[in-house]
């Protein structure tokens, strides 16, 4: 996250910075220290602080000036197989003792699991790359205000009928984390995130509509200008005014890429270990299966510089590699920390905390090739509700978004169900755009599916 | 002064030296002209959860946050920042920054004068600490005995995990005025998750519940409940078909499924909203939006329920607001700022995730009250339709009214009587008309068991659902069955 003051000097703020990492590597080795003492074979520990504000500006007046100054420590024991865990925000001698001692306590309490540990020591990271993801915005509150005044101006003069706005946010936040373990890994990272978000309503006919967009990165110059992003969130709504219902169908339907990566989050809950060994996925036992139609190709990319999801280790200390888990559309690999891995009896994939920049292969059609390769049916751009059965595939969401015809848009669409079961609509993935969304830890361009049940009146 | 001040007091302000005349400098900078408002929220909380999987307790956790939010509002401008440190110096820097949102300064020196007085407000629980109302190990043998029951049930459970959280949570909310309001909130929860498999089907069950109690709550009667009804919905699931898809009539069954109301009416009438005019209800006071035996209401007074509170999170008492009286639109939920703004009493509803968090209008307990029909009754009046009994979640569009709902466990119905189950439907609809559609109204009010968590904006707030069955003609269900 990042500084509310910030110096005017960069590299005094480096120095800082430095002298203030070294305060939480010291603090990390007592925390383990702390835990050895108390009598714990094994710990871990992760230790996050972050800094930064968020203003948001509403019809052309500051509503908000949120200024965020965090810190939380993690700490887990291992006595034997037994594990324990405990956590704090004050980082007080006292309040570091009294916490240690919580985790040390309910380890006396939980079962012996064979499976618990640390990682092994020769899968942890022994190389901290520099994946470039440091990057101050050095700008104040003023500033931030004045960008978000530009931005939501931009929305609000875009059209007429931009009749009211829920307001233009810029938030800068700069944040450090260390993780340490009793393997004696210890790694640190720096990294900054900035956004720029706008959300404006439209009026017609009696009828409001809401949109919005935004823009985010590691690097406040890699984001798009202020100007864009509002002139996006307007047109975005416009387009909305005047959406009705359609007849129940079943035809195919395009997910637009910010929407289009949920389909992947879903993939990807399926396939982790903690779904797996427990058998609460529809993808059991289908490593070596085809599961996606033969044109995907989805991979791990977690050494992109300045990505949202990029890190040298992942939760626990592993390496993380840059790998494939569906070529041709078949399942090539799970994703495993190291405790799934030993339940499954498999090697940990280095994906404690998740994946890191899940990218989808693009195909050769931009947005408008895949309007015109669908010719006629539902293009969803938004969707709400969280109506996904991992155990069973089961597949029911709302969605917002226009119906195609020939080729063209022919009116917006709203109050309609897209429903499916996963196993079958990854097996009829037809295209995926080259039109890559970049913002999320999900890389993942318009989707096209051949077909699913689009429920209205 | 009050047992809970008292405890307020000794947890929030003693340690760090803290005193009056403390909080009457932090008031000083941040008042100053133009300044409507300011409110310091001490906050100190402990939260606990155990899970048992595969038979076992395997993990276990214990987490502190405390902190102080200090928020200074000028008109609509709101300037807001926080210390997780309780020091003097911490909050003073932190009021400065809340204040800078102002173009002029504070007087610094001058101190204000304000009495501060302590709010009596009667409980709506017990000041306790629910973590230590029962033995660690009593929490496990807790877990395993659900895991048990839930096992005992039927060979087809092949799955069973169980997870146990309880939290305690302290906070101190000082206002500028001088008014200062302390609560003491317990708040406990068990939930039960079964996979059941027949052959190639595997399906899943989930139940649970729990409120502002200590964790005695949990008798065997209860928890034995949770273990079956888990159990119950899985193997129905086993058993389940493709749910239709298209416009028909919807009965929903009483207590849970009144998430339909938080979605569909709740969000739309929290003041914020319609304050700025981006709600489909916005400007609809006094106006008919639901049929004659429809009343809604917010409570945020009922005992020891999940989504009550003695005072929210601004120190204003909790209240029974009307929102929907005999099918007219009465009133909005809100807090200090939206009311003051819209020249409105606050209700009771403002209401924050932490001390890291800038309070807003929030639903306490949605609910609809009883009708007169037999349940028995509203099921047989239907021909064909779907009899939806419980609900995984929901979401709306606040601006285009737009909701959406996921049930986890619905039927056909089929010449007046409850069929077939079917599995993976979404319901979707308007929530300005949804209402409207409403033909029939059970005499079956029931309150949910004690699992909701609302999300806006990012923050997590626990809250409450309850309604009596109810017919809905021409609701959309998500099915895939063309």
């Amino acid at each position: 996250m990042s500084r509310d003051a910030v110096s005017a000097d960069g590299s005094s703020a480096a120095a800082q910075s430095n002298e203030d990492d070294s305060i939480l590597q010291e603090l990390a080795h007592h925390v383990l220290a702390t835990a050895k003492r108390g009598g714990a074979d094994a710990s871990e520990m992760a230790i996050s602080r972050g800094q930064g504000f968020t203003t948001t500006v509403r019809l052309g007046a500051v509503e908000t000036v949120e200024h965020n100054r965090d810190k939380h420590l993690v700490v887990t024991v291992f006595f034997g197989n037994r594990t324990g865990s405990a956590s704090t925000s004050d980082f007080t001698t006292a309040a570091i003792e009294d916490t240690v001692r919580a985790a040390c306590s309910i380890a006396k309490y939980t079962a012996e699991d064979e499976c618990a540990g640390l990682a092994d020591p020769e899968r942890l990271a022994t190389e901290i790359l520099d994946l470039d993801l440091d990057h101050p915005w050095q700008i104040d509150v003023t500033q931030a205000i004045e960008i978000a005044k530009e931005c939501e101006d931009a929305a609000r003069q875009f059209d007429p009928r931009i009749k009211n706005s829920e307001g233009s946010t810029v938030s800068t936040q700069r944040g450090t984390e260390v993780y340490a373990n009793t393997h004696g890994f210890m790694g640190t990272t720096c990294a900054t995130r900035h956004s720029i978000s706008c959300s404006v309503i439209g009026e017609a006919k009696e009828s409001m509509q809401r949109d919005y967009w935004y823009s985010a990165g590691r690097d406040y110059r890699d984001l798009e200008s202020a100007e864009r992003v509002g002139q996006t969130a307007a047109r975005r709504t416009i387009g909305r005014l005047g959406a009705t219902k359609i007849k129940t169908i079943q035809c195919p339907v395009l997910y637009e890429a910010p929407v289009a990566s949920s389909l992947l989050a879903h993939f990807i809950s399926a396939v982790r270990g903690s779904a797996l060994y427990r058998k609460a996925s529809f993808l059991l036992d289908q490593l070596g299966n085809p599961i996606f139609s033969d044109g995907v190709y989805i991979s791990e990319q977690p050494h992109l510089l300045k990505a949202v999801g990029s890190a040298s280790y992942d939760a626990e200390g592993v390496a993380t590699k840059t790998r494939n888990i569906v070529q041709a559309g078949v399942l090539a690999s799970y994703v495993l920390d190291t405790y799934s891995a030993r339940k499954l009896a498999m090697e940990t994939t280095g994906n404690a905390g998740g994946v890191r920049n899940l990218h989808i292969k693009p195909g050769s059609y931009d947005f408008n090739g895949l309007i015109k390769k669908m010719d006629t049916g539902l293009l969803v751009t938004e969707l709400i509700g969280s109506g996904v059965n991992t155990v069973t595939g089961d597949y029911s969401r709302g969605a917002v978004g226009y119906w195609i015809e020939n080729g063209e848009i022919k009116h917006p669409v709203e109050e309609v169900t897209v429903a499916g079961n996963l196993k079958d609509m990854f097996k009829h993935i037809v295209e995926v755009g080259s039109d890559v969304d970049t913002r999320g830890n999900i890389r993942c361009g318009s989707i096209l599916l051949e077909r699913a049940t689009v429920a209205g009146d | 002064m009050s047992q809970i001040f008292e405890l307020a007091q000794s947890k929030l302000l003693e340690p760090a030296g803290l005193v009056q005349s403390d909080l009457n400098k932090l008031f000083a900078q941040l008042m100053g002209p133009g300044v409507d408002y300011a409110d310091i929220y001490f906050q100190y909380s402990r939260h606990e959860s155990w899970s048992l999987e595969e038979g076992k307790v395997k993990t276990g956790s214990h987490s502190i946050e405390q902190g102080v939010g200090i928020r200074a509002i000028a008109g609509e401008k709101t300037g807001f920042a926080y210390s997780d440190e309780f020091q003097f110096p911490a909050l003073s820097q932190a009021a400065n920054a809340a204040r800078a949102i102002m173009e002029h300064r504070g007087d610094e020196t001058a101190g204000l004068k304000v009495a501060r007085t302590e709010q009596q407000i009667p409980m709506l629980y017990d000041a306790i600490d629910p973590l230590l109302t029962l033995g660690d190990r009593d929490k496990v043998e807790l877990l395993e005995r659900v895991e048990q029951e839930a096992r005992r049930q039927d060979p087809r459970v092949s799955e069973v995990m169980t997870n146990l959280v309880a939290a305690h949570d302290v906070i101190l909310v000082a206002r500028h005025d001088g008014k200062l309001v302390a609560d003491v909130r317990p708040l406990i929860r068990l939930g039960v998750s079964v996979i059941a498999v027949q052959g190639e089907r595997r399906e899943q069950g989930n139940s649970g519940g729990g409120g502002r109690y200590g964790l005695d709550y949990f008798t065997e009667d209860i928890v034995t409940d949770y273990a079956r009804e888990a159990v119950r919905q899985a193997l129905t699931n086993l058993e389940a078909e493709d749910a239709p898809a298209g416009s028909m009539t919807v009965v929903l069954g009483p207590g849970w499924p009144g998430v339909l109301l938080h979605e569909a009416i709740g969000h739309g009438l929290e003041g914020d909203f319609n304050r700025k005019g981006t709600s489909a209800f916005s400007g609809r006071i006094g106006q008919k939006v639901a049929t004659d035996q429809c009343t809604v209401i917010d409570d945020g007074t009922l005992p020891n329920r999940r989504g009550s509170l003695s005072v929210d999170d601004e120190g204003t008492q909790t209240q029974r607001t009307v929102l929907i009286e005999d099918g007219i639109l009465r009133g909005y939920m809100q807090d200090t700022h939206n009311a003051r703004l819209m020249g409105a009493q606050p209700t009771g509803n403002g209401r924050r995730e932490s001390f890291a968090h800038l309070p807003m209008p929030r639903m306490t307990n949605t609910c609809m009250l009883a009708g007169n029909y037999d349940p028995q009754e509203i099921i047989e009046s239907v021909d064909k339709g779907i009899y939806a009994v419980n609900f995984s979640g929901g979401q709306v569009d606040i601006t285009s009214g737009k909701f959406v709902f996921s049930a986890s466990e619905a039927y056909l119905i089929e010449n007046g009587k409850v069929s077939k189950p079917v599995r993976g439907a979404m319901l979707i609809g308007n929530g300005p008309d949804v209402l409207t559609r409403v033909t029939m109204v059970g005499n079956d009010m029931q309150l949910d068991t004690g699992v909701g968590t609302c999300g806006k904006e990012g923050q997590l707030v626990p809250v409450g659902v309850g309604q009596p069955t109810m017919r809905i003609d021409g609701l959309t269900v998500g099915g895939v069955q063309v």
